[in-house]
């Protein structure tokens, strides 16, 4: 469609306006999280640290933190925080994040397979099932988890966190199963003539063409496990096995008045590995997502 | 609350409607279910159709809308605290100018709210931040919007139907199951809100409980005042209402929505 130069312009600009308006408050996040704490308060705020040239030195100071001439800590910089231990958070969200993001690629691959290639009795109904098993929401099931959960031991431990993912998810088995659904059954049935059992048409067939949809599937998760709240929340119990969400909070809450900048160097660490994901994955990830409103 | 359990018949049933908390947190979740939702829904969509309209570098805007979507909740409520802070924050900041204008006009002072310390000013506060991650959708509406095919806009622009009407009787039917997709997806995550307030207001959730929602509740009960079975009273009204909501919005839906090849 061809529109009137002005109108072009016009769109042009409001795309600008809303681009930035979403993109405000992370940079106001990084913002701050490089400034010392005295220019956090100022009124008006300012977008940049002055000098603007010691921008890295308040950055060290923030993240890091800054030692005098014998090493001893003069400002603590939130990855050196003495209470929260932000490096053991880190390690933690990373082990759960890959436990957890595998399981549910490998489990949900497997478990789509059947719905999409094995003929079986009652495979309609028990797909409606899974199907329903998405309209209910965690908080609904987190009560009679905790106390599954509490008589296998498993409250205080990590296994809450990863252990489902290995028993595959609704969502996840559906977008694989489409995906299966369109890759021609002539190249698998080739290969059962060729003698490959379900197992072997799986792993050197189906797997392999499916890519593209099992890498939307462990980016979803991945972010999923990352992002998750309630669920470290309601699992976990000392603070050594805190994840990366949990530690934020912790952080926020210990002292009662963390500075401004500080918590913006918390959040930006936590957010950085999601972001970074993001940068690398885009195409991908945009793509998985779009994907997800058009199923028929 | 892991004691031999009594079976307590349909008292925690009966206790839900005597207890005022519950009705507060009914309330809150509703409203702000019954306004994030329709609001989100008309802004990711006007966010798509900018983005399909093609403006220049469409595909880096869709990517900075799309990224607050990502940002972990507890990050993006540390961030937004600091935004909505009263006497530092960034929105205050801005408004004041504003207002000093609004004032002067009137004739007397309008002051910017201290947003989060209000109890009148949680709610709007948590809708507008709300708005900051609707990058799902507008990926998802911008998707529909491009399979739309242009020969029914060609279609409809050779029989004089203007651009408004394009969309209403062009775009808005031909991405109707996508929005119905959205809007289900939405009003079940709005139902289910938690992390945001809980840790922007703390446990209580805020002054008067403004921002005191179903799902905060029911972990309270669960885990903090191990009221387990009242708890599961609530979990189960909850899954009650989820399903009402989408049984209702589906049963809507076939008014509205339109399938291509049905």
């Amino acid at each position: 469609m061809r529109s009137k130069r002005s109108t072009r312009v016009v769109l042009n600009l409001t795309i600008v306006v809303v681009g930035l308006v979403y993109a405000l408050p992370l940079i106001w996040m990084l913002s701050t999280s490089l400034k010392p704490v005295e220019q956090t308060m100022s009124v008006p705020p300012t977008l940049l640290p002055t000098p603007v040239l010691d921008t890295p030195r308040y950055a060290v100071e923030n993240y890091i933190g800054s030692v005098d001439a014998e090493g001893n800590p003069v400002t603590r910089g939130v990855w050196t925080d003495p209470v929260v231990d932000f490096p053991l958070f880190l390690r933690n969200s990373i082990l759960v994040a890959i436990l957890s993001v595998s399981g549910m690629v490998v489990s949900s691959a497997i478990v789509a397979y059947g719905f999409a290639r094995v003929r079986w009795r009652g495979r309609g109904v028990v797909f409606g099932v899974l199907l329903a098993t998405m309209m209910i929401p965690f908080p609904v099931l987190m009560g009679p988890l905790y106390v599954l959960f509490k008589e296998l031991g498993w409250i205080g431990t990590f296994r809450p966190l990863w252990v489902p993912s290995w028993f595959a998810g609704a969502f996840n088995v559906f977008l694989l199963r489409q995906f299966y659904m369109t890759i021609p059954r002539e190249i698998d049935e080739a290969a059962r003539i060729d003698g490959c059992s379900h197992w072997s048409t799986f792993v050197h067939v189906i797997l392999p063409l499916s890519r593209p949809a099992l890498a939307v599937v462990a980016l979803l998760q991945f972010i999923a496990v990352w992002n998750d709240f309630l669920g470290p929340l309601v699992f976990l119990q000392r603070q050594d096995q805190f994840t990366l969400a949990l530690g934020l909070a912790l952080y926020q809450s210990q002292g009662g008045n963390v500075p401004w900048n500080l918590l913006m160097a918390a959040s930006v660490l936590v957010l950085s590995p999601v972001l970074i994901v993001f940068v690398i994955t885009q195409r991908t990830f945009v793509e998985g997502i779009a994907t997800q409103g058009l199923k028929e | 609350m892991l004691e031999p359990p009594i079976f307590a018949g349909i008292e925690n049933y009966a206790g839900l409607f005597r207890d005022p908390v519950f009705w507060k947190v009914l309330r809150n979740t509703l409203v702000y279910t019954a306004i994030t939702v329709p609001v989100s829904t008309v802004v990711a969509i006007a966010i798509a159709c900018l983005l399909n309209s093609g403006v220049r570098f469409s595909a880096f805007w869709r990517a900075v809308v799309f990224l607050p979507s990502l940002v972990p909740l507890v990050a993006s409520a540390m961030v937004w605290m600091w935004i909505f802070n009263g006497e530092l924050g960034l929105l205050n900041a801005a408004l004041d100018p504003l207002l000093g204008v609004v004032g002067a006009v009137i004739g007397r002072d309008v002051l910017a709210p201290n947003w989060l310390g209000s109890p009148a000013w949680i709610m709007p506060a948590l809708i507008l931040m709300s708005l900051w991650s609707i990058g799902n959708a507008v990926v998802i509406y911008l998707a529909a919007l491009q399979d739309v095919p242009a020969a029914l806009y060609e279609a409809a622009a050779i029989d004089g139907v203007r651009p408004l009407g394009r969309f209403r009787h062009v775009t808005l039917p031909m991405i109707s199951p996508v929005v119905l997709f959205n809007v289900i997806v939405g009003l079940i995550a709005a139902w289910q809100v938690f992390a945001v307030p809980y840790v922007l207001l703390g446990a209580a959730g805020g002054p008067d409980r403004a921002g005191y929602f179903y799902t905060t509740y029911l972990y309270d009960n669960a885990f903090s005042y191990t009221r387990m079975g009242y708890a599961s009273a609530m979990a189960w009204v909850q899954l009650l209402v989820i399903l009402v909501l989408t049984g209702v919005t589906m049963l809507l839906s076939r008014r509205f929505v339109y399938y291509r090849g049905a």
